[in-house]
């Protein structure tokens, strides 16, 4: 114990000296001035000390966990709450069932501006479920997915202002324009190495936002297209609410459309190639696995949903300009990916309304958001790295085939 | 030919600049195999303890060269110790898990620092106090060359000079060398591998924190966000030149700096960075194991 506060205090002594010139001297070499936040100082000492005890405490319990593992141990309550609900038919079935009244009588409660913010974070949901596909099972890490989104966006942009054309049919439009991109910018990278393949994407990423930013003619630079309109239901005139309330039923009806398509994907031959390919490369292609295609496969799929809701984005935004599709956007969608669990849908759902929710209704805390996301994805990686709820893997126990869904 | 002149001058500054970062990428890359996508961050926060020094000691009315080498000194220990405390918390707990873990943390920590700079400090650009004084010498030449390019120039040679000096005749050096042969037989015959590490990302954020202070005194402003760029186009040099290869970081980085600068004169300074990512690929996809790098076979 003695030990424990020695080393803690130390440590907060650290961090106070680390801290110490950017948290508590302010100097504006504009003006002239210095400030002096001395109270900083006593913060960081204090969140420092109770950090680190928080911090041994879960590493230790981390290595007995690890510990268990190694021995071949398991724990059988170490399921987590989450797994455990989503097993039981009882009471996954009545969830279910009030999730969906519940979604469905959400606009009639609401009003606009909820629905409008909902209408976002159901967006961010399928950007997450998109990029689950290509980094969660087929393990590549994207750092540039948001381009694939403003493939989507400015494809619906530049269909409406240059031909006049509706929102239906630029939206499987979009979704072939971000599926063709991932292909042509898949197919000569896919042969890197996973680290290699991250920075790669992270360029392409950039280079899209910067062209779109130069190239006046078509996509009109800096100032964006404006007037896009909204989707349209047999040309019937809408109010902005009857506009916004459709669009979120629309959101939803893609939500369950992309669940029920990476669902059945998760389970199928090229689901389980792209697993097989994240878990050992070179096992899986000895297996006879094409790995070109079956990456480039990820990839595209990956790229088609986030061109897809890029229509969507641009309709219920009516405006899009370059500063919605920068790195904050990828790796915002990528936190989502993480915080969820690579490969899980249910968390990724969840993942995302809380990571999308959460800075629109606490004001205070959106200020400190890109903070919290990037302490989020190291300390998910260190103590959870598979997910808040973890992706539940079929196993094979002797005869017949157990699967978490096998009652759902 | 003066503007010839001009652009190869500022190509060789700019490529001394990253070459400095690139550095630091390509040696834990060597050690760990892990992009430490944080190491833009350690550089910008080198340049910004280099600032806030510099400018209350300005502020406090003193003045001359000493303030310069003062802050370069505080933000070298200060970035050291940042690289430090990084790689305990983001990446020691990480050694032997998936690949893709540790790069994730990298680029948690870097969104993470960059946000801790700008929610400590400020979101707009500060501008960075004159320290390199003009020099009389370089009158005559001052329209092809200034002095803070001529001190950029020189001040990077030194560290490189310094750095081969380390790694090839201390006793560090060859821990750290064989550290990158095999970590394993390293361990075997007694090198502490964790010190090894840490001193790695010692060495490779004091270069990186030099590298911040030169270019916060010669570009003149500075903001939270110039690590990233300045650290993916670094990482485009260490790959360029065959990553894992510390000769090899400094001739991409000049080779990349030289073409940018080329690039921005003559052809459009609109697309510099998509130029850079553009050479980044092509090397990729042409030869990925750089100018000075050899191929690795992967084994089973």
């Amino acid at each position: 114990m003695a030990e424990n506060f020695k080393r803690s205090l130390l440590v907060a002594l650290w961090f106070v000296f680390l801290t110490f010139p950017l948290m508590v001297v302010k100097v504006n070499t504009l003006k002239n001035i210095v400030e002096w936040r001395w109270m900083n100082m006593l913060w960081v000492a204090i969140g420092a000390f109770f950090l680190s005890i928080l911090w041994r405490w879960a590493m230790e319990r981390q290595q007995l966990k690890s510990k268990a593992a190694e021995s071949g141990e398991e724990d059988p309550n170490n399921f987590g709450l989450g797994k455990r609900l989503l097993e039981d038919p009882k009471v996954f079935k009545p969830v279910l069932a009030v999730l969906a009244m519940a979604t469905l009588v959400f606009p009639m409660v609401v009003d606009i501006y909820q629905t409008n913010i909902m209408v976002l974070a159901l967006i961010f949901v399928v950007l997450g479920l998109g990029l689950n596909i290509t980094v969660g099972l087929a393990g590549l890490l994207d750092l540039g997915y948001v381009a694939f989104f403003a493939v989507g966006a400015y494809t619906y942009g530049i269909l409406n202002s240059f031909w006049g054309i509706g929102f239906w049919i630029s939206l499987p439009i979009g979704g072939l324009m971000g599926a063709l991109f991932g292909i042509a910018l898949g197919f000569p990278i896919l042969r890197l190495r996973g680290d290699y393949l991250a920075i790669v994407t992270l360029g392409f990423g950039s280079i899209a936002k910067i062209v779109i930013e130069n190239w006046e003619e078509v996509f009109n630079g800096a100032k964006g297209i404006a007037g896009i309109p909204r989707p349209g239901f047999f040309g019937m005139d809408m109010s902005i609410e009857a506009a916004t309330t459709y669009t979120y039923y629309l959101m939803i009806l893609m939500v369950v459309f992309t669940i029920f398509i990476t669902n059945r994907l998760k389970d199928s031959r090229i689901g389980r190639a792209w697993m097989a390919l994240r878990e050992d490369e070179i096992a899986c292609v000895a297996m006879g696995v094409d790995m070109a295609r079956t990456k480039l496969g990820a990839y595209a799929l990956g790229a088609f949903w986030a061109g897809l809701v890029g229509v969507i984005f641009a309709a219920r935004n009516t405006y899009i300009n370059p500063n919605s599709f920068t790195f904050m956007e990828s790796a915002l969608v990528l936190s989502i990916v993480v915080l969820g669990g690579m490969g899980s849908i249910v968390g990724v759902i969840i993942a995302a309304l809380v990571l999308i929710l959460m800075p629109e209704y606490l004001r205070a805390f959106s200020e400190y958001r890109m903070l919290m996301f990037g302490a989020v994805m190291v300390l998910m990686m260190i103590f959870r790295p598979e997910g808040l709820i973890a992706n539940v893997r079929r196993k094979y126990t002797g005869g017949k085939v157990v699967t978490e869904d096998a009652n759902a | 030919m003066d503007y010839f002149l001009e652009l190869s001058c500022s190509g060789l500054v700019r490529g001394s600049i990253y070459a400095l970062i690139a550095l630091g990428y390509t040696m834990v890359y060597g050690i760990i195999q892990l992009i430490n996508f944080a190491h833009g961050e350690v550089y910008m926060i080198g340049a910004f303890i280099a600032l806030i020094v510099s400018g209350v000691l300005t502020i406090y009315g003193f003045s001359g060269f000493a303030i310069l080498i003062l802050a370069a000194v505080i933000a070298v220990i200060y970035a050291a110790a940042y690289g430090y405390t990084l790689e305990k918390i983001a990446y020691r707990p990480l050694r032997n898990a998936p690949r893709l873990s540790p790069l994730i943390s990298a680029i948690g920590m870097s969104l993470f620092l960059q946000n801790y700079v700008l929610l400590a400090q400020t979101p707009d650009f500060l501008p960075f106090p004159a320290l390199i004084p003009d020099f009389d010498f370089m009158e005559p030449i001052a329209h092809i060359m200034g002095s803070s390019e001529l001190v950029i120039l020189v001040t990077s040679a030194i560290t490189m000079v310094a750095l081969t000096v380390l790694i090839k005749y201390t006793r560090i050096g060859k821990a750290m060398r064989a550290t990158q042969q095999d970590m394993t037989m390293a361990r075997l015959v007694g090198v502490n591998v964790d010190n090894v590490i840490s001193m790695t990302f010692i060495i490779g954020s004091v270069l990186a924190a030099i590298g911040g202070v030169l270019v916060g005194s010669y570009i003149g402003q500075i903001n939270f966000y110039i690590g990233f760029m300045a650290g993916v186009k670094a990482f485009t040099a260490a790959v360029l030149g065959g990553i894992g290869n510390i000769p090899g970081a400094a001739l991409g980085a000049l080779v990349l700096g030289l073409a940018e600068s080329y690039a921005a004169g003559y052809v459009s300074s609109a697309y510099e960075d998509v130029f850079a990512f553009g050479v980044l690929v092509l090397i990729l996809i042409l030869r990925p194991a750089g100018l000075l790098g050899k191929a690795v076979k992967q084994k089973v």
